[in-house]
């Protein structure tokens, strides 16, 4: 979970990525963004997101995407 | 004659009254609708000796949004679009620039309205719905001709002000009647809008929807973030062309949308203002191959794109992604810098494209609006671009680099130095520096802070 907020941080020094629950609902997280995290996400953790899984619900929190990676780490 | 873009509208308007012109997926505007709110909002403004002046529009994208920015032309005045993400820096010197004394905006921005002290504050509700004033129209179309400015827009400037490019009826049906030949478009198209409404880049599907009777949707912009619910948009609305940015299409491709989806109307793709990825090129070339592809490029200070490839055939591996040839009316050439037409140097522009200069800036203006150097007997204006281009072994121009530090940045035009600028406005900043990090596409700000004091 740290190791993904270094991820956010990096993008938004600004956002407190453990309390915001809405990352794509109050705007922070642009186009760019999701492009960045789904690539870092990659990089880091070895877990590649299909597609399908790039939805608002996914992507609305630190801990919604923490909860996506683990159940995908796990298939 | 052909002397004023709402000729269009109003052709359209009496032939397909009911036909939705523009939506948003939830509200629709139709052709018939649209005419009558314009000409409410250009009777309105008028009758309150609001004419050949600006008119801000600020309000969210919306299919209204037109109505206000034509609105403004019935009236004989031209728009500037204001977006609520511009910094409030931004929007006030915009509007100091143009001078505008009316603001027309919606509900939700109507209090960042307010704060900008317009003599006239309007809400586009209180406007759209009041009586049509014909005779006045009538009187004000007598009197117009197709010189006469329809909207100013604003673009990155290196000193940190931004630049109007001011642009007149007669470019605009120019770059109309140009683009809707070489790229064929029809009653039939359906437009899947993604450009903001602030730049030129969406004349691309206003114009043609107005001429032909078309119609646009205007793709809401937080689901560019989401491929698979963008391409479930466009087959909901049966979307059969686009013209976007590099960087909406690369979303698509990029993040692997194909593999579980693909829009299944698409025939038409244009792209441009960014280098199209290799890797990405093809799988969307592979993905739509019912679709063709266009290239297109173009300055705002020649309305809209002068410029168009069309992908029919392949590319050698490493080759650039042509930007073709000049559109009809328009011509393109080549000048070294010994000020002669070369096979490499800076694309300078000709035609009626060519746009007004940029609004109260004789300065920036003369500097790339020129007499064109290779021809000394008469006054004939070219626009200088500062991109530098070279025809390849077909005979088609190819985009090679800037002059200056212009960049590209999701479609948007940034000078560096304007960010530079607005940096050192800020209180303790002493110099800064901005570079571009092509690799990661990010902008980089350096800045250098005063050294505190001692207390």
């Amino acid at each position: 979970m740290e190791k993904l907020i270094e991820i956010l941080q990096e993008l938004h020094d600004d956002v407190d990525f453990y309390a915001e629950q809405g990352l794509v609902d109050d705007g922070v997280l642009d186009s760019l963004d999701i492009v960045a995290i789904v690539t870092e996400i990659d990089s880091e953790f070895g877990v590649r997101i299909p597609p399908e899984e790039i939805i608002p619900e996914n992507f609305n929190s630190a801990e919604a995407l923490w909860a996506l990676i683990s159940k995908l780490d796990e298939v | 004659m052909r002397k004023n873009i709402l000729q269009y509208l109003e052709d359209s308007a009496a032939r397909l009254p009911e036909k939705t012109a523009f939506s948003d997926g939830k509200e629709n505007i139709s052709f018939g609708e649209l005419g009558r709110a314009s000409r409410a909002i250009g009777s309105y403004l008028a009758a309150r000796g609001i004419r050949r002046e600006a008119v801000a529009v600020f309000m969210d994208k919306h299919p209204r949004t037109l109505a206000a920015f034509f609105g403004a032309i019935y009236a004989g005045c031209f728009y500037v679009c204001i977006d609520s993400a511009m910094p409030e820096e931004r929007i006030k010197t915009i509007l100091n620039n143009v001078g505008a004394r009316v603001i027309i905006s919606d509900a939700k921005n109507y209090k960042k309205a307010a704060a900008l002290g317009a003599e006239w504050l309007l809400e586009y509700d209180d406007i759209a719905q009041t009586d049509i004033d014909e005779a006045l129209l009538v009187s004000i179309r007598a009197r117009q001709i197709d010189t006469d400015p329809i909207y100013v827009v604003f673009t990155s400037g290196s000193t940190g002000v931004p630049k109007g490019v001011v642009a007149c009826h007669r470019s605009v049906i120019d770059y109309t009647e140009a683009l809707c030949e070489a790229l064929e478009f029809s009653e039939d198209t359906v437009f899947g809008n993604q450009t903001p409404l602030y730049f030129d880049a969406p004349l691309k599907e206003i114009m043609p929807t107005l001429k032909y009777g078309a119609t646009t949707y205007f793709i809401p912009k937080s689901l560019f973030m989401f491929p698979v619910k963008l391409v479930e948009y466009l087959n909901t609305h049966r979307i059969n062309t686009i013209c976007w940015v590099v960087s909406a299409l690369t979303q698509i491709s990029a993040l692997g949308a194909f593999e579980v989806c693909r829009p299944e109307h698409l025939r038409l793709v244009a792209f441009g203002s960014e280098v199209f990825p290799e890797k990405d090129y093809k799988l969307w070339r592979e993905n739509i191959p019912e679709a063709t592809f266009y290239n297109l490029y173009g300055p705002t200070e020649a309305t809209g794109m002068s410029c168009y490839w069309c992908a029919d055939r392949e590319l050698s591996e490493g080759e650039s992604i042509p930007i073709g040839k000049p559109f009809n009316n328009t011509d393109v050439f080549l000048l070294d810098e010994s000020g002669k037409e070369s096979d490499e140097g800076e694309i300078c522009i000709r035609g009626t494209c060519i746009t007004m200069g940029y609004y109260k800036n004789p300065e920036k203006t003369a500097e790339v609006f020129v007499q064109n150097p290779l021809n000394g007997a008469y006054g004939e204006l070219i626009y200088r671009t500062g991109d530098i281009g070279r025809r390849n072994e077909y005979g088609e121009l190819v985009f090679v680099t800037r002059k200056d530090s212009q960049i590209k940045h999701m479609g948007h035009r940034i000078e560096l130095g304007e960010i530079e600028a607005s940096a050192l406005k800020c209180r303790n900043v002493r110099k800064s520096c901005c570079v571009y990090d092509a690799e990661h596409k990010r902008i980089a700000l350096s800045t250098r802070e005063m050294p505190r004091r001692r207390s």
